[in-house]
């Protein structure tokens, strides 16, 4: 035997891996013409209404519309680096959803299908490299461009994520202190418990520090000064156009609702139905209605990740560099410190 | 060849052509970009020895962090291949010369060690590497040169900012 593969379990994994990408997508896409619809409703105009019933084909006439588009390489920009740019921003993205737990086993053909694609020990440090290394898609395709704005808001974005990772994993640290794991699937059946709370009744502060943090992870406004137009043109991907200025505005969607998605798993019980005790279900019915019970979570987060961006104006350079280092960093920092003294206080 | 033995042999080609390619490659950005997949290559090979947590660890610092500051100097500066500065070929021969050396004595010396004799990896077991088990380890058995480490980290934070304070 020269590959002794489980077959079958590679197979689950590889279909999983498929709906969940696909999955990621589709509501990324989706995302667009939320976002479009919801800056309509608040700025009290009808919005996208022309494609398909309530212009519900918009995004595709979108894509349709990217893809179309003349694909222009600038003539002095590296162009390996130019193009391995928006590549590296949408794999970084997409990679981030391979930690997270949708929702309870499933069984099927007498097979128990965890609908995670890997329980890792570290799951929670997985994410938080795989965002820190999304920071490169930024960077390269910023300096690849030859272009002096294009570097400006590449340099910034870099900075900026680097600069919010640090306050973010100090809230987490808190959070891991009360759940005393770093498995994602673990902490969330700890919150499902009866007698449990959702961790965000333990942890408001790191909430909040961590759902600022995001906002500035994922380049949202009021954070999102590697796109400020009107000091930089266009941001970093001024020199792009056609599919590769998609796949940048696409993996911000898409890290939008991964980050939706950790945030619902860390804080809000992930596919936790409140007062519904799942053991009493079949438990594919219990996994159907974990999966819809996280979605809804998940798009209540992205409508405030949309409602934050059309109603709160951007922040100036200095203005995020003060909160992040001098505001948010100490918060965190008092956070843990609190957490600790009451773990130790309370004998947990 | 198992799977392990397969994945051990393309990670270590990975990481040895990444290497090479840092050296080889004459714009500055390319090299770093090299490096960050050297770091890949060398986490993978840590997660094949069952020690998750310093493969994420070596992701995040490394990889996520101080090859994004390499990467702000080297266009901050605006290096490329032009910068590069010129040796003469007398100069990189030597250099590959005393660095072959360097490297047969480091060879040698790892094949003699008795400490190393007839051991063998552990292979996707062993859990030391494990977070929970590597934390007690290192806060109840070596809790002594872990806290004088951070110690020192201290003192390389604060020189930073001695140094970069505006007086």
């Amino acid at each position: 035997m020269l590959l002794s593969i489980d077959w079958i379990l590679f197979l689950e994994k590889l279909i999983l891996i498929a709906i969940v990408i696909f999955a990621s997508l589709g509501i990324a896409l989706y995302t667009t013409f939320a976002e479009r619809k919801v800056a309509a409703v608040l700025q009290d105009r009808p919005g996208p209404n022309r494609a398909g019933p309530f212009g519900l084909f918009q995004p595709f006439a979108d894509g349709l519309k990217l893809i179309m588009k003349e694909e222009i390489i600038p003539n002095t920009s590296n162009k390996v680096l130019f193009i391995l740019g928006p590549f590296l921003a949408m794999t970084a993205a997409l990679m981030t959803s391979a930690v997270i737990p949708w929702s309870s086993d499933v069984h099927l053909f007498g097979r128990v299908i965890p609908l995670q694609i890997a329980d890792v020990n570290i799951g929670i440090l997985y994410i938080f490299a795989v965002v820190s290394l999304g920071v490169y898609g930024i960077m390269i395709g910023g300096w690849a461009s030859n272009n002096k704005f294009s570097l400006m808001a590449a340099l910034r974005g870099a900075s900026q994520a680097i600069s919010y990772e640090l306050a973010m994993g100090l809230s987490l640290i808190a959070l891991l202190m009360t759940t005393g794991t770093l498995q994602l699937g673990e902490i969330v059946k700890q919150q499902m418990q009866p007698g449990h709370w959702w961790n965000i009744v333990y942890q408001p502060l790191g909430f909040l520090i961590f759902i600022i943090c995001a906002f500035a992870e994922c380049n949202r406004t009021p954070f999102d000064l590697p796109e400020a137009e009107n000091e930089l043109n266009f941001g970093y991907h001024q020199e792009y156009s056609s599919m590769k200025l998609g796949f940048y505005s696409f993996s911000e969607y898409v890290n939008m609702f991964i980050s939706s998605v950790v945030m619902a798993t860390l804080y809000f019980g992930g596919y936790d139905v409140p007062f519904l005790n799942e053991s009493l279900l079949s438990p594919n019915v219990a996994a159907i209605v974990g999966v819809i019970a996280l979605l809804i979570k998940v798009v209540i987060f992205i409508f405030i990740f949309m409602w934050v961006r059309w109603t709160i104006p951007r922040f100036r350079y200095d203005q995020l560099m003060n909160l992040g280092w001098k505001s948010l960093v100490p918060l965190a920092l008092a956070n843990m410190l609190i957490t600790g003294a009451l773990i130790l206080w309370l004998g947990k | 060849m198992n799977v392990i033995q397969i994945l051990f042999w393309f990670l270590s080609a990975l990481a040895l052509v990444s290497a090479l390619m840092v050296l080889l490659s004459k714009n500055p950005v390319h090299s770093v970009l090299w490096l960050v997949g050297v770091f890949f290559a060398i986490s993978g090979h840590y997660i094949l020895l069952n020690a998750q947590f310093i493969a994420i660890v070596n992701l995040i610092v490394y990889a996520g962090a101080i090859m994004v500051l390499f990467l702000f100097v080297i266009m901050l500066m605006n290096l490329n291949k032009d910068t590069e500065p010129q040796k003469n070929i007398w100069m990189k021969l030597a250099g590959a010369i005393s660095a072959g050396c360097f490297l047969m004595i480091l060879v040698s010396l790892i094949k003699q060690a008795p400490e190393l004799q007839a051991k063998t990896a552990m292979m996707k077991e062993g859990d030391i590497g494990l977070i929970g088990n590597l934390g007690k380890a290192l806060f109840s058995t070596y809790v002594v040169p872990f806290e004088i480490s951070s110690i020192l980290f201290l003192s390389a934070m604060v020189g930073a900012v001695v140094i970069g304070k505006k007086d």
